[in-house]
């Protein structure tokens, strides 16, 4: 787990997480593959090797099926066996039974799936709220820096979230709660 | 074949003078100090060669009269043939007036190389370091030393070569290729003749000049054919009867009238040293193949029964301290279509390797159609081998990584090779010139460098999402005028609304959305030199109202579409 994102939600291994933007499933994939774990994507034909790389995924050590068409699930179970963690984006509807029978296996294979759409039974889901981009001004500049609130729900939980810089100014991830106490000083200052 | 039939060649024959001289060429003495050569040559040649192709492909024997034609022209024809007058130049019509039962074949050059391999393989088992000239003409160091002598090891080869079911075959043995190559082609079928050391000229000098035309590259194709063929006509249009006459012209100016064909020769005649053996390094040695009697059509029973084989060439290979990076796999079914890839390696092959790459190759076989029978038999041949040091396992770690690559091979096996990619960063300007798939256990290819600066690609955080095909897009300022760029690379007005339509599976697509915030146009030229379209490409980076970023690009010609996503 990456240490901006520890405080939302534990992955557990042999567990299934519902992640619905791309840029928190390669920060939660980054943490393992920095570690030196494999890493596969499957059914993502539009994944952005730069991005994936300054995310901090290890190229060589990622396995990406872009087009698995109906066999998704063969080839996830396939993968399953002996890569720790699995970024997977279904392509077509998934059917509970389908999801626990995968589960079952992730479980005795100790890995962790991660799920880009709809997945019945996921532990949690993960999603960006409010995403702010700085650094375009209507013209000029260019997009430096998103803020955003990443909210983990779950079910007979409350909600957690956390606002994080996704990506940073010089760092692909980043707490923004010091900045936001910050300038909550800076306000505090100003108005006396 | 007729192996029963063959009777032992030539024997002790010895030093056989040319048929067209009367007289021995040792007599003629070598003109000036010809230090005998150490390195001696011996020429296998086997006549009218794809006429021999062609008769073993088609089981024509030997007494069928058979021609074969290249652009309506004989290229060659058999003996029988040529004792109906048939004859090499000939027009198809002239040749079958001349014999009408001749069988008339079209030239498959192909297939001649692919027949000469055995009789390579043949002489190879006999002395390693063949140099095959060209289909039907191999040279090698002379192997005098280990046979007792070179008319002995001459008789031994031509034995053998019979046996293997050849019927002309000639030998030559001199100190360099140019001369053996006409030895051999003074001398009847199964015979041999010798040319001692130091003797090349004299025996040279006796020949008539039209022999340089039959000689290297004898089919008139070639450079060397060509060439040969006009020196010819040269020195028969001066009055040159023998070569002996034409080296007797002084040697200064020769190159500037004879031209570097014709100087290499003269200098030949003057016992100078010609081109030696150049052995071709011997991979089919390590080669392995497995032959299946009878032909299996099912890929799984093929990919079972080949592991053994494929054990055995990893082995073979280890023997040597060797791994093999890069590998052939032929396969060849029984309607005797064959086809070939070549499979590279990120680290080495290991059985498994091979198994799973026959497997692939034979899915892809069978997709396209080139599989058209049961498989007869399945080849490895080693492309590039690498000393098996540079490749040791690590001593921690590796045992996950090969667990690893046996759940990939898996994958493989379902989806086909091509479905498992590597991803790989690239030098480019474009956020999808900038990555590219590489099939897993490929190594990329052609993969334009990350290092140097590439002008015009976007600075900042990369996209997360990279569209394989962009999507459509328009840009509309806030009065809904759509939004193009001027050649000098401005916008005519300012987007406050865009749309784009993502192919399938569109989450968010088709409808207007106003534009929170932008940044660009990024200006490239990139396809001017490219033979594109020749206009303006620039990029933009747009947020909507959602806080989504995209990059979106404008091509002249060509409007708006969405490159990437900043999800």
């Amino acid at each position: 787990m990456p240490p901006e994102l520890a405080g939302l939600v534990q992955l557990r291994t042999g567990g299934s997480y519902r992640v619905d933007d791309t840029s928190l499933v390669l920060a939660l994939l980054a943490a393992p593959s920095r570690t030196g774990a494999w890493v596969a994507v499957v059914g993502v034909a539009d994944l952005g090797v730069e991005a994936a790389a300054e995310a901090g995924l290890d190229l060589d050590r990622t396995i990406v099926v872009p087009d698995p068409g109906d066999l998704w699930l063969e080839a996830v179970a396939a993968l399953v066996d002996v890569v720790p963690a699995i970024w997977l984006r279904p392509t077509a509807v998934v059917r509970p039974a389908t999801a626990s029978k995968l589960a079952g296996r992730l479980r005795r294979r100790s890995a962790t799936l991660l799920v880009q759409g709809e997945w019945p039974g996921c532990e949690a889901r993960l999603s960006l709220e409010r995403p702010e981009w700085y650094g375009a001004d209507v013209g000029h500049g260019r997009l430096r820096s998103r803020r955003v609130t990443v909210v983990c729900r779950r079910t007979g939980a409350p909600d957690r979230t956390a606002s994080l810089w996704l990506p940073a100014e010089e760092a692909p991830i980043r707490e923004a709660q010091e900045l936001q106490k910050v300038s909550r000083l800076a306000v505090v200052r100003e108005t006396g | 074949m007729n192996t029963g039939s063959a009777p032992v060649p030539g024997g002790s024959r010895g030093v056989v003078p040319p048929s067209s001289g009367g007289s021995a060429p040792v007599s003629g003495g070598s003109r000036g100090v010809v230090p005998p050569s150490q390195n001696r040559t011996m020429v296998i040649w086997c006549p009218d060669w794809p006429a021999t192709a062609a008769a073993l492909d088609g089981g024509h024997g030997r007494d069928v009269p058979l021609a074969v034609l290249h652009a309506n022209r004989v290229l060659a024809c058999s003996a029988a043939a040529r004792a109906d007058g048939v004859r090499r130049g000939m027009r198809r019509r002239d040749a079958q007036g001349r014999c009408p039962t001749v069988v008339l074949v079209p030239a498959n050059p192909d297939l001649e190389a692919q027949l000469f391999e055995p009789v390579l393989a043949v002489v190879e088992e006999l002395r390693p370091g063949v140099m095959p000239l060209r289909p039907g003409v191999v040279a090698l160091p002379s192997p005098g030393h280990f046979y007792g002598g070179e008319e002995q090891a001459a008789a031994i080869f031509l034995e053998r070569l019979v046996e293997h079911g050849l019927w002309d075959v000639r030998i030559g043995v001199a100190d360099e290729v140019f001369t053996a190559e006409h030895a051999a082609r003074q001398v009847g079928i199964q015979e041999h003749l010798v040319i001692p050391p130091g003797e090349s000229a004299a025996f040279l000098g006796e020949l008539p000049v039209e022999v340089l035309a039959a000689g290297s590259g004898a089919d008139g194709s070639g450079r060397d054919g060509m060439a040969a063929a006009e020196l010819v006509s040269l020195l028969q249009r001066l009055g040159l009867r023998r070569l002996r006459e034409f080296a007797a012209i002084p040697g200064a100016g020769v190159a500037a009238r004879f031209g570097p064909y014709g100087a290499r020769l003269h200098r030949l005649l003057h016992g100078g040293a010609g081109p030696g053996v150049v052995p071709r390094t011997p991979p089919p040695e390590r080669a392995c193949h497995e032959i299946f009697e009878p032909g299996l059509a099912s890929i799984e029973t093929v990919c079972f029964s080949v592991r053994r084989t494929a054990e055995r060439f990893v082995a073979g290979l280890a023997d040597d301290q060797c791994v093999c990076t890069l590998v052939e796999v032929e396969v060849e079914t029984d309607r005797g279509t064959s086809f070939a890839r070549t499979w590279a390696h990120t680290s080495w092959f290991g059985p498994t390797d091979l198994v799973d790459r026959v497997h692939w190759q034979l899915q892809g076989a069978t997709r396209t159609g080139l599989l058209d029978g049961p498989v007869v038999r399945v080849r490895f041949t080693p492309g590039t081998v690498e000393p098996s040091a540079d490749h040791a396992d690590a001593l921690w770690g590796s045992g996950s990584d090969e667990r690893v690559e046996r759940g990939i091979a898996k994958v493989q096996a379902m989806l086909g090779y091509e479905a498992v990619v590597r991803p790989v960063r690239q030098g480019g300007r474009g956020p999808a010139d900038r990555q590219a798939w590489v099939p897993w256990g490929d190594r990329g290819v052609g993969l334009r460098p990350v290092g140097p600066p590439w002008p015009g690609s976007m600075p900042g955080p990369a996209p997360t999402r990279v569209f394989p095909v962009p999507w459509a897009a328009e840009v509309a300022d806030a009065t809904g005028q759509l939004v193009r760029l001027t050649e000098r690379g401005v916008l005519t007005g300012e987007p406050a609304q865009f749309r784009q339509t993502p192919p399938q599976g569109a989450f968010r697509g088709g409808a207007w959305q106003s534009v929170l915030n932008w940044a660009g146009p990024w200006p490239v030229d990139e396809s001017w030199w490219e033979g594109g379209s020749g206009g303006l490409v620039a990029r933009c980076q747009v947020v909507d109202a959602v806080g989504q970023a995209w990059l979106l690009r404008y091509a002249e010609g060509v409007g708006w579409c969405t490159e990437a996503g900043y999800d």
